[in-house]
C-alpha cells in the first residue's frame, strides 16, 4: 500500500493533469465517512446519557440496585429489569453455547462433504428470521408446548434438588424467564456455531491427523486438540453470542411475560431491559422516560463491553494466525 | 470397563450427543417455518395486497404497511449504503494499518451487534422528540444506522480480496488514485459489495424494535414521509397481540411475507457471493 501511494505521489508530481484534487477530494469524502462510524458510537452515548441525567441525578447510584418500578408513584429501580437480562441471556449460553459446540464438531467432522454446506446454511438461516417471528412463534407454540410438557418434568425432577431446586418453580403459564431465555438460546445458536465451525476448519490438518494417529478418537482430537488451538476464538464467538443474546428485543418482549416484579423462580413471569422499554416508552413522559432511556445507556453499555471483549479475542487470533503464516 | 472401552463410549457419546443438536436445530427451523406456513398462508389472498389495514372486527389488507417498509426500507438502504461503501473504501484502500482504522474497525464491529432497540431510542431522542411526531424519515434514519456496519464489513472484506497488482497495474498506467478504486477495484468487487447490500436489506426489513420509536405506526394510507408510516414489522407486533381474530390472522399473513422476503434475500446474497469467489 504505501508503494503504491509513494508511486502516486511522484506521478503527481511529474504530471499536471494527475487528479491531484480528484484524489484529496476522494481521500476526504471516505475519510469522513469513516469518522462518521465514530460519531454515530459517540452520539449515542452522550445523548443516551444527557436525556437519562435527570433519573441519575434524582434516584442516584439507588436506581441500580432498587427493585420497584413504579409508574403511578413514579419510583424507578433497574435491578429487576438488570437482573431479568442478565438471566435470560445467561440461560441462553448455558443451552446456546453446548448446541452450538455439537452443531460444529457435526459440520466440521462428521458431516459428509455433501452435507456440509445445505446443514451450514440451515443453521445460519436461523439467523435470519426476524426476532418479532421468534417472539410470535414463541408465545403462541414454543410458550405453551414448554408449559405443558417440558415444565411439570423439570419442576418434579431438578425442583426438588436442593440449593437449585428453587430456581425451577412457577405458574405454568409457559410465558417466563426461562422460555425467553429458550428462545434466545435458538436464536443465537447460529451466531456462535458459525464462528465456531470458521475456527474448526482453520485448525492444520496436520495437527489433526497427528492425534488421530496416536490413536485418539475423534472426540479426544476435539477436546485435546482442536478446542485448544481455537480457544480464542471460541470464547470470542460465545461472547459474540451473549452481545446479541443481551440486546435482543421483540422476542424476548414476546415471551418474557413483562412482569416487573423479582422472583427467584425461573419458570415466573420477569422482564428484561429491551422487553420493558418496548413495552413502556411510548406511553412514558418525565422522569419515567428518562429511566427508559437510562435502562437503554445501561443495556448498550453492557453490550459494549461484552462484544469490546469478543472483538478482543477473536482480534487476538487473527494476528496469531498472521503470525503463524508468515 | 476398560480404559480404552470408556474412551470409545465417550467418544460414541458424544458424537451421538452432536449429531442430535444438529438435529435440533434444523428441527427448530423447521418447526419455525412450518408453523408460519401453516397459519400464514391461508390468510395470503387479494384482500392483503390490495386493502388496508383494517379497523378491529372487520375484513383488511396491509396494502399500506407493505408499502411502507418498502419505502422506508429503501430510503434507509438509500442513506446507508453510500456511508457504508465510503467507510469501507477508507478502511481498506486508504488507512488500511492506521490506529485510527483499527478503532473505527473495532467500533464498527461492536455496532454490527449493537441492541436495535437503542439506535430506535437514540433516534426518537435525535429526531423525534426534537421534532414532536413519529416518521417515516425517523425509521429510515435509524435503519439506515443499522445498514451502515454491515455494508461498511462487507466493503472492506471485498475490496481487500481484489489483487494489489490490479491496483498497481492500474496506477502505472497514470490513473489516479480515485479513478483505481473507482473502476477498477470497485468494479472487481461489485458482486461482493451488492451482497452486502443485500444481507443490509434483508437484516432491516423484519426490525421491528428500531421502528416503535421512530415511525411507529398508520392505520390508514400515507406516504408521506413525515408523518407516522404504517409497516409490517410493527403491525405485526400490534396485531399479533391484539385479542381480535382478524388482526391475528393478519399478523401471521403478514410474518409468513416478511420471512419469506427475509429468507429469499439471504439466500440470494449466499448464492452471489458463491458465484463470484469461484470465478
Amino acid at each position: 500500500m504505501t508503494t503504491l501511494e509513494s508511486a502516486h505521489t511522484q506521478v503527481a508530481k511529474k504530471s499536471k493533469n494527475s487528479g491531484a484534487l480528484g484524489d484529496s477530494i476522494f481521500k476526504g469524502t471516505a475519510f469522513f465517512f469513516a469518522a462518521m462510524v465514530l460519531v454515530v458510537l459517540f452520539g449515542i452515548m452522550l445523548l443516551l446519557l444527557k436525556e437519562a441525567w435527570p433519573t441519575f441525578a434524582h434516584f442516584g447510584f439507588g436506581f441500580f440496585y432498587h427493585s420497584e418500578w413504579d409508574v403511578v408513584n413514579n419510583q424507578y429501580g433497574a435491578l429487576v429489569p438488570i437482573v431479568g437480562t442478565l438471566v435470560t441471556s445467561l440461560i441462553a449460553i448455558l443451552i446456546g453455547v453446548p448446541v452450538s459446540f455439537g452443531i460444529a464438531i457435526f459440520i466440521t467432522l462428521m458431516a459428509p462433504n455433501w452435507m456440509k454446506r445445505p446443514v451450514g446454511i440451515a443453521i445460519e438461516l436461523l439467523a435470519a428470521v426476524p426476532s418479532i417471528i421468534y417472539g410470535m412463534w414463541g408465545l403462541f407454540y414454543f410458550a405453551p408446548w414448554f408449559a405443558n410438557s417440558m415444565q411439570p418434568i423439570m419442576t418434579s425432577t431438578l425442583g426438588n434438588v436442593p440449593l437449585i431446586g428453587q430456581f425451577f418453580q412457577g405458574p405454568p403459564i409457559g410465558v417466563s424467564i426461562f422460555t425467553a431465555g429458550v428462545v434466545l438460546a435458538i436464536m443465537i445458536i447460529p451466531f456462535i456455531a458459525s464462528i465456531m465451525r470458521d475456527m474448526f476448519e482453520v485448525v492444520p490438518t496436520a495437527l489433526k491427523e497427528s492425534a488421530f494417529a496416536m490413536g485418539s478418537t475423534t472426540w479426544e482430537v476435539v477436546w485435546k486438540v482442536i478446542l485448544p488451538y481455537t480457544k480464542a476464538g471460541v470464547i470470542g464467538g460465545i461472547m459474540l453470542g451473549l452481545g446479541r443474546a443481551l440486546g435482543e428485543t421483540m422476542a424476548v418482549a414476546f415471551v418474557v411475560g413483562n412482569s416487573l416484579e423479582l422472583n427467584t423462580g425461573l419458570f415466573y413471569p420477569g422482564a428484561t431491559i429491551a422487553s420493558t422499554m418496548a413495552n413502556e416508552f411510548n406511553e412514558a413522559s418525565g422522569l419515567h422516560m428518562s429511566s427508559l432511556i437510562a435502562l437503554a445507556l445501561i443495556l448498550f453499555i453492557i453490550t459494549f463491553v461484552v462484544l469490546s471483549i469478543a472483538k478482543w479475542f477473536l482480534l487476538r487470533l487473527e494476528k496469531v494466525q498472521e503470525g503463524s503464516k508468515t | 470397563m476398560s480404559k480404552y472401552q470408556t474412551r470409545k463410549l465417550v467418544n460414541y457419546f458424544n458424537l451421538v450427543a452432536s449429531l442430535v443438536v444438529t438435529a435440533l436445530g434444523l428441527f427448530m427451523l423447521a418447526w419455525i417455518l412450518s408453523v408460519l406456513f401453516s397459519k400464514g398462508f391461508q390468510y395470503i389472498n387479494w384482500a392483503v395486497f390490495t386493502q388496508m389495514t383494517p379497523p378491529p372486527g372487520s375484513a383488511g389488507g396491509l396494502l399500506n404497511a407493505i408499502f411502507g417498509t418498502l419505502v422506508i426500507t429503501f430510503f434507509a438502504v438509500l442513506i446507508g449504503t453510500p456511508i457504508g461503501i465510503m467507510a469501507g473504501t477508507y478502511l481498506s484502500e486508504f488507512g488500511a494499518n492506521s490506529r485510527f482504522s483499527s478503532t473505527v474497525r473495532f467500533i464498527n464491529d461492536v455496532l454490527l451487534s449493537a441492541p436495535s432497540i437503542v439506535v430506535g431510542v437514540f433516534v426518537y431522542t435525535l429526531i423525534v422528540e426534537p421534532q414532536g411526531h413519529f416518521s417515516g424519515w425517523a425509521g429510515a434514519i435509524a435503519l439506515a444506522i443499522l445498514v451502515i456496519p454491515v455494508v461498511v464489513r462487507t466493503t472492506e472484506d471485498m475490496l481487500k480480496l481484489v489483487p494489489q497488482q490490479l491496483r498497481e497495474a492500474a496506477a502505472a498506467l497514470g490513473a489516479p488514485r480515485y479513478t483505481v478504486t473507482l473502476s477498477i477495484v470497485y468494479k472487481a468487487a461489485l458482486s461482493g459489495m451488492i451482497t452486502g447490500i443485500l444481507l443490509a436489506t434483508a437484516r432491516i426489513m423484519g426490525e421491528t424494535a428500531p421502528l416503535l420509536f421512530t415511525a411507529l405506526n398508520n392505520q390508514f394510507w400515507s406516504s408521506n414521509m413525515n408523518e407516522p408510516i404504517a409497516n409490517m414489522p410493527v403491525v405485526i407486533y400490534q396485531y399479533a397481540l391484539s385479542p381480535y381474530e382478524d388482526w391475528q390472522n393478519l399478523a401471521w399473513a403478514a410474518a409468513l411475507l416478511i420471512t419469506l422476503s427475509v429468507l429469499t434475500m439471504n439466500i440470494v446474497a449466499r448464492y452471489t457471493l458463491k458465484g463470484s469467489s469461484s470465478r
